[in-house]
């Protein structure tokens, strides 16, 4: 790739509107340069999965997304044959009158790689370079982990019907986890791995600024500030991550609010907290705030 | 090129002691996680000891634990040569064998050891119902052994996929592929039916001084929890209640129940201490619970319900608790005891947010919980 060092990594995710910390800019970097997949872990709504997006658009490749869930298996991540249209395809024959084909042939022109239904894992490969992102890993089940440590060491899939797909360029691959199960010694061994904080109060201005600029400055900084705060309370059921930030300040605006007053706020906190217990609380808060 | 050979060389041996060093501080840095860490201090160059910090940030930890001491460690190799774990942590004896009852005579006549089989046997029951807080060294040892009869079976969940089976409903997809297989033949239909998978199990163990008597046997029961879970292809999860919270499965996945203990030992870092269990359980929701590990889970608490902390916040954290899980069982030790009557504050406020309340003071109340949580 053509980044030379980390602060190239972190320009680049800049021009996307992602800022990062020079932490992060150097694990992308490692990741990039070692062509080692980059797990990332941390709070939820800190720009995991924002990462990889903004990877993607950067270096100017396509983003693959792989969501992972309860029961996921390879058949998801990696291919499927297009059982409609095969049927389809044996009635062609049929219909053509070529009764005479022999089976062997007629079940080999089934298994033809226009019948293959690739998913994510197998677009990857094929695609490559391009940006996969394996999102949510820990809420695979563990054999799931197993089938993508597999792919990930090796870069190839072997499909028994049409042969061993390899990626001419290793894709760059993303993994965030919630952390919700532990994950495998050995599938965290092949990665690089980030443990992505919130940010402090003037790196959250800024990607404000940057992702939301229609928002006035007076405006985004009281609301960093806010929900800063809200992050340091430890009574909250589920704090607000930069996501959440950036959703309230936008809908503030919406409203044509310029400085933060109760009224709007409290109608608004919807955007910022999922729980009634939490909006209690931030509306408390907030009422304190806004006198002192 | 010689002394720039030597610097490099120099270089290597400070970087994989530093890998060294961590790992006797705890981090499980292997063989290949420390190449990757001298490739990427390659890739950024030697002279920046920033890079250098973020390298082994990234190739050598494996979850927010290993950060905090991977910051420790980094500090005193490479800014003060002091305060360093020198070795490993001092690894856990040979495993202790129950002590068997000495018969006096040796070999004797078949009748006489028919008798101390069948004494041992009649003790062995005995030990089963007594209360584990009340025993002495040599009957714990005994009983350590006999954690191994308890073979809790995972409760099991249904799954949205389907597997085939000999009765059922109509697998079309499958049948109509049976019959493409042989040019549109018709052929024997194929069955299926909801899938199942184990269910998690989450147990929350209380390590304050009012439990301390049962922590071991607690542990010893986690512990057969975790290695039968691991068989059976089912998750078991444990944590340490008591001021603070601690994740114990890592610790308790190692074979040797000997061995767990102590490393569990080692992990746990408030034994004996108060009971804040509406605080950490609190934690428990916000860092864990709530985000998957106890969602659908059977959530297993072990706890007095000695609460110094708020009631009313223990109350809150259980029915929170209990929102998210698939069932929840509290299990106190005084429970199956005489005249006990669920009084305390703690216990008062946790009981209306619990499915089950049970007793949990001798292996046999253990294996009913077996029982009871493999039905959940």
């Amino acid at each position: 790739m053509e980044l030379e060092s980390t602060r190239d990594v972190a320009a680049r995710l800049q021009e996307t509107g992602y800022l990062c910390d020079e932490a992060l800019a150097t694990v992308t970097y490692l990741a990039l340069r070692m062509q080692r997949p980059l797990l990332l872990e941390g709070e939820p709504g800190t720009g995991k999965t924002a990462l990889a997006e903004a990877l993607a658009e950067s270096l100017d490749l396509p983003l693959i997304r792989l969501q992972c869930y309860e029961g996921i298996d390879a058949t998801q991540a990696l291919y499927d044959w297009d059982f409609p249209r095969q049927i389809l395809h044996l009635r062609a024959l049929e219909a053509a009158g070529r009764g005479d084909v022999e089976v062997e042939e007629a079940e080999k022109s089934l298994y033809d790689a226009r019948f293959l239904l690739a998913r994510p894992v197998l677009r990857a490969l094929q695609d490559s370079p391009a940006v996969l992102l394996v999102d949510e890993v820990d809420r695979a089940d563990d054999e799931f982990e197993a089938f993508l440590l597999e792919v990930l060491s090796t870069y190839q899939v072997t499909i028994p019907e049409l042969g061993t797909v390899k990626a001419a360029t290793p894709p760059l691959v993303v993994l965030t986890s919630n952390r919700t199960r532990e994950l495998h010694d050995a599938l965290k061994r092949r990665c690089l791995y980030h443990w992505i904080d919130h940010p402090g109060l003037e790196r959250e201005v800024e990607i404000v600024r940057s992702r939301a600029p229609e928002v006035s400055e007076a405006l985004g900084r009281q609301v960093v500030t806010l929900v800063q705060q809200l992050r340091d309370r430890h009574d909250l059921q589920k704090p607000p991550g930069v996501a959440e930030t950036l959703d309230w300040a936008r809908a503030l605006h919406h409203l044509g609010t310029t400085e933060l007053d109760l009224a709007t706020a409290s109608v608004t906190l919807g955007a910022l907290v999922k729980y009634r217990e939490d909006a209690d609380r931030v509306r408390q808060a907030l009422d304190q705030m806004l006198r002192a | 090129m010689a002394p720039a050979d030597q610097l490099l060389r120099g270089a290597d041996e400070v970087l994989l002691g530093f890998t060294r060093a961590l790992r006797a501080a705890g981090v499980g840095v292997t063989q290949d996680r420390a190449h990757g860490f001298l490739s990427a201090v390659a890739l950024l160059g030697l002279d920046d000891q920033r890079a250098t910090y973020l390298a082994g940030r990234a190739t050598l930890c494996a979850g927010p634990d290993d950060l905090e001491r991977y910051d420790q460690v980094f500090e005193a190799w490479f800014n003060a040569r002091d305060g360093l774990p020198r070795s490993r942590p001092a690894q856990p004896g040979a495993p202790t064998f129950s002590e068997l009852p000495a018969t006096d005579g040796g070999a004797g006549d078949g009748e006489a050891s028919d008798e101390v089989v069948r004494a041992m046997a009649s003790d062995t029951e005995v030990l089963r119902h007594r209360d584990v807080a009340g025993m002495s060294p040599a009957e714990r040892a005994r009983l350590a052994g006999m954690f191994a009869t308890i073979r809790p079976r995972p409760p099991r969940r249904r799954t949205a996929r389907h597997q085939a089976w000999h009765r059922g409903e109509v697998d079309a997809s499958r049948t109509l592929r049976g019959s493409l297989r042989r040019m549109g033949e018709p052929g024997d239909i194929a069955w299926r039916r909801r899938g199942t998978r184990p269910r998690r199990v989450v147990l929350l163990v209380d390590v304050s001084g009012s439990m301390s008597g049962y922590a071991d046997p607690l542990l010893r029961l986690a512990h057969r929890f975790t290695q039968v879970g691991r068989e059976t292809g089912g998750v078991v999860e444990t944590f340490t209640v008591g001021t603070r919270l601690t994740h114990l499965t890592r610790a308790l996945r190692l074979r040797d129940p000997e061995r767990a203990l102590v490393a569990a030992g080692e992990t746990v870092p408030d034994w004996s201490g108060g009971t804040r269990l509406g605080e950490t359980l609190r934690f428990f929701l916000d860092r864990w619970g709530q985000r998957g590990l106890a969602r659908g889970a059977v959530v297993v608490v072990f706890s007095d319900g000695w609460e110094r902390g708020d009631p009313s916040l223990l109350a809150e954290q259980m029915e929170r608790l209990r929102r998210i899980a698939h069932r929840v069982i509290w299990v106190n030790p005084h429970r199956g005891k005489a005249g006990y009557e669920p009084v305390q504050q703690g216990v008062l406020a946790a009981l209306p947010h619990c499915d089950e309340f049970i007793a949990g003071h001798s292996l046999a109340t253990y294996a009913e919980l077996a029982e009871v949580v493999s039905r959940a």
